[in-house]
């Protein structure tokens, strides 16, 4: 019996298509369904000359096939609004959900931080944040695992091609989520987020700043260590994370200047924000894969 | 062209864009005493918050010597007539702010985006505008994009709700034919109704020039600051811009000599440096920078040994936008690296 884990994605728009991409390479999860509302969307003809099933009527069309094709873990790369109810009706018949909208209606998820734990509880639903939470809670939970933040604050700069309509109608959305996860993950008492579109052309690589304030005076060689093991962490399923400049240290003041380059999949490379949400949710699904395999989580009985 | 007898309003940004000038430390006292001088004078909006808008209390941009709720609770009250406003840029504050502002009486609300992202201010607008607030969409740095796609903009931000929108030269860089065709335009496809406004830095000294270009090309609101407090070499100085309206007999509701006490007694004994156009504030005009990137990138050279004019025109070759201060340090440090200073 193969230990891969079946899998679908639901939402063929670019997100869903990157994530197919890279989940052809995995040694640990298989695509077999793509889900769509469009019969006639580009994503989806797509996935199907890639040999993967489609539905074009949403994850109602998915749902009768859920059993015999032993589909165990879906992405969800729609929309906030439709996802309660695409998690609702997958969890019950024992799909694990991997949220890539920004319902967040399960726990936050940022791999190398907490990942570990969310897979050895068997969480059915776990949330990857928003884009900035990926590429900068990793650094404030480096800091914050070495002595107390009192305060971390982010700011991520995105291309503005790399922004989609979603995100632009509820930005308040992205600030107010990511600096949750900065506290509820990161690890800071207190979070702040901010991002910046620009729209330069050639378009620029996504760039994150953190900042951390810490309650007494920073110990600079244990939190530089900490960071560059933690960067080594996300470039385990995020290669073009880069440490540019840091950590700088000025008071109690710890800044980390990030970039991040997408493998360009079926994004272009400058999308770094939306790459490190995709390589999140497939190193995510291959986590629970990994634990399901030796033994350590059982999952829902069939 | 004359604009005699026509009426221009008038907004202070001493207290807003001031506020960078002052590295966000103005003391409500400061605050008070400025904001109650200029509401005596006849200035009949004034603009209260952070330097980067409500929220903007930050590491990245500052933290403030008091909130925003604290300065607008301290300045409102004391108001007779002026009106107060604040700043929001989506991405750094949000509508839990703006109804924050609402509920402690800030009646006009500019919701700040870069010039090609109005999109990104529908939830703002929308909602101030739904509150039945006095609701701008403000188009930054706008000398970067050609007057159509300012125009494709303001439309996004018109549809939204918003009631004025204002054409905005945050790096000092237009010279008054520019700004005379982005108004223009703005002003012949726009609604009728919809009011046009200009805010400008002064950092090729052009303030003044280019916000008289605004009203030739059919502005009526009109953004500068009482002795120039603001970024970068400052915004138009508005006792300066009074005296221009009154020699050519312009409607501006102004006392000129108590603007002027304003700007001699108040602000500029409150300065922490001369606002003048040093060669770092010509810079930013020269290469069009956002205004406020100027104290971080005089900061920068003080700690990394590179000049602070190389990280300008630097950033102005990359396209850096509003709120991007956090890459003044990145570039410091990568050209300190590059030089072997670090």
């Amino acid at each position: 019996m193969s230990k891969k884990l079946k899998a679908a994605i639901i939402g063929p728009g670019n997100i869903g298509t990157d994530l197919l991409m890279k989940m052809m390479r995995s040694d640990w999860i298989e695509p077999v369904w793509m889900v769509g509302i469009d019969p006639e969307s580009e994503g989806l003809k797509r996935a199907q000359e890639f040999g993967i099933k489609v539905s074009t009527t949403g994850v109602d069309g998915l749902v009768p096939h859920v059993l015999e094709d032993d589909i165990r873990v879906a992405f969800d790369a729609t929309s906030a609004y439709v996802h309660a109810e695409n998690s609702r009706k997958l969890n019950e018949l024992g799909v694990i959900m991997i949220d890539l909208t920004p319902a967040a209606i399960g726990p936050f998820c940022v791999p190398p931080v907490n990942l570990a734990d969310h897979a050895k509880n068997l969480e059915m639903n776990v949330n990857m944040v928003t884009c900035g939470g990926q590429a900068t809670i990793p650094m404030v939970a480096a800091v914050s695992r070495v002595q107390e933040v009192e305060y971390g604050e982010i700011v991520a700069t995105v291309s503005s091609r790399s922004v989609g309509p979603g995100t632009r109608q509820n930005i308040d959305e992205f600030t107010r989520t990511t600096s949750g996860a900065v506290e509820k993950v990161g690890g800071a008492k207190k979070g702040k987020a901010i991002i910046i579109i620009n729209p330069a052309e050639p378009p620029l690589m996504m760039r994150d700043t953190i900042h951390c304030q810490t309650t007494d005076t920073p110990d600079q060689a244990a939190i530089t260590e900490s960071v560059q093991q933690m960067v080594k962490e996300v470039q385990k399923y995020v290669p073009g994370y880069k440490l540019v400049n840091g950590p700088v240290f000025d008071g109690n003041k710890v800044s980390v200047f990030m970039e991040v380059e997408g493998l360009g999949d079926f994004l272009p490379k400058y999308a770094g924000n939306l790459d490190i949400m995709t390589a999140a949710g497939l190193r995510t699904a291959e986590m629970f894969a990994e634990e399901a395999e030796a033994g350590s989580i059982e999952l829902p009985a069939r | 062209m004359s604009i005699q007898g026509k009426k221009v309003t008038l907004h202070d940004m001493s207290l807003r864009d001031g506020m960078h000038a002052k590295r966000h430390q103005i003391s409500l006292d400061e605050m008070v005493n400025i904001a109650t001088g200029l509401d005596e004078a006849g200035m009949p909006l004034i603009e209260v918050t952070h330097g980067d808008g409500l929220g903007g209390a930050s590491l990245n941009y500052g933290f403030p010597a008091h909130t925003d709720e604290e300065y607008l609770s301290a300045v409102i009250p004391k108001m007779k007539n002026a009106k107060v406003s604040a700043l929001l840029l989506p991405g750094i504050g949000t509508v839990e702010h703006l109804k924050m502002a609402k509920d402690l009486g800030v009646s006009t609300i500019r919701v700040a985006t870069h010039c090609t992202e109005a999109d990104v201010s529908e939830q703002h607008i929308g909602m101030a505008a739904k509150m039945e607030m006095d609701t701008v969409g403000f188009l930054m740095m706008a000398h970067m994009v050609s007057a159509e796609k300012v125009l494709e903009q303001a439309k996004l931000m018109e549809n939204y709700g918003a009631n004025c929108i204002y054409c905005t030269d945050s790096a000092g860089y237009m010279l008054p034919e520019e700004v005379k065709q982005k108004i223009g335009l703005l002003r012949a496809e726009l609604n009728p109704n919809t009011e046009l406004g200009f805010h400008g830095h002064h950092n090729l000294g052009m303030g003044v020039a280019n916000s008289i270009a605004a009203v030739e090309a059919g502005a009526n609101r009109i953004d500068g600051s009482v002795a120039g407090l603001g970024a970068g070499a400052g915004n138009t100085p508005l006792e300066v811009f009074v005296a221009v309206l009154d020699r050519m007999n312009a409607d501006h509701g102004i006392d000129l000599y108590k603007i002027m006490d304003v700007a001699e007694d108040l602000v500029v004994p409150m300065m922490d440096h001369p606002i003048r156009l040093d060669r770092d504030a010509l810079t930013l005009g020269y290469a069009g920078v956002y205004s406020s990137f100027l104290l971080f990138a005089k900061r920068a050279e003080a700690t990394y040994g590179i000049q602070a004019r190389d990280l300008l025109v630097e950033l102005g070759r990359r396209g850096t936008v509003g709120g991007q201060e956090d890459m003044i340090e990145d570039l410091a440090l990568t050209m300190a690296k590059e030089k072997g200073l670090i």
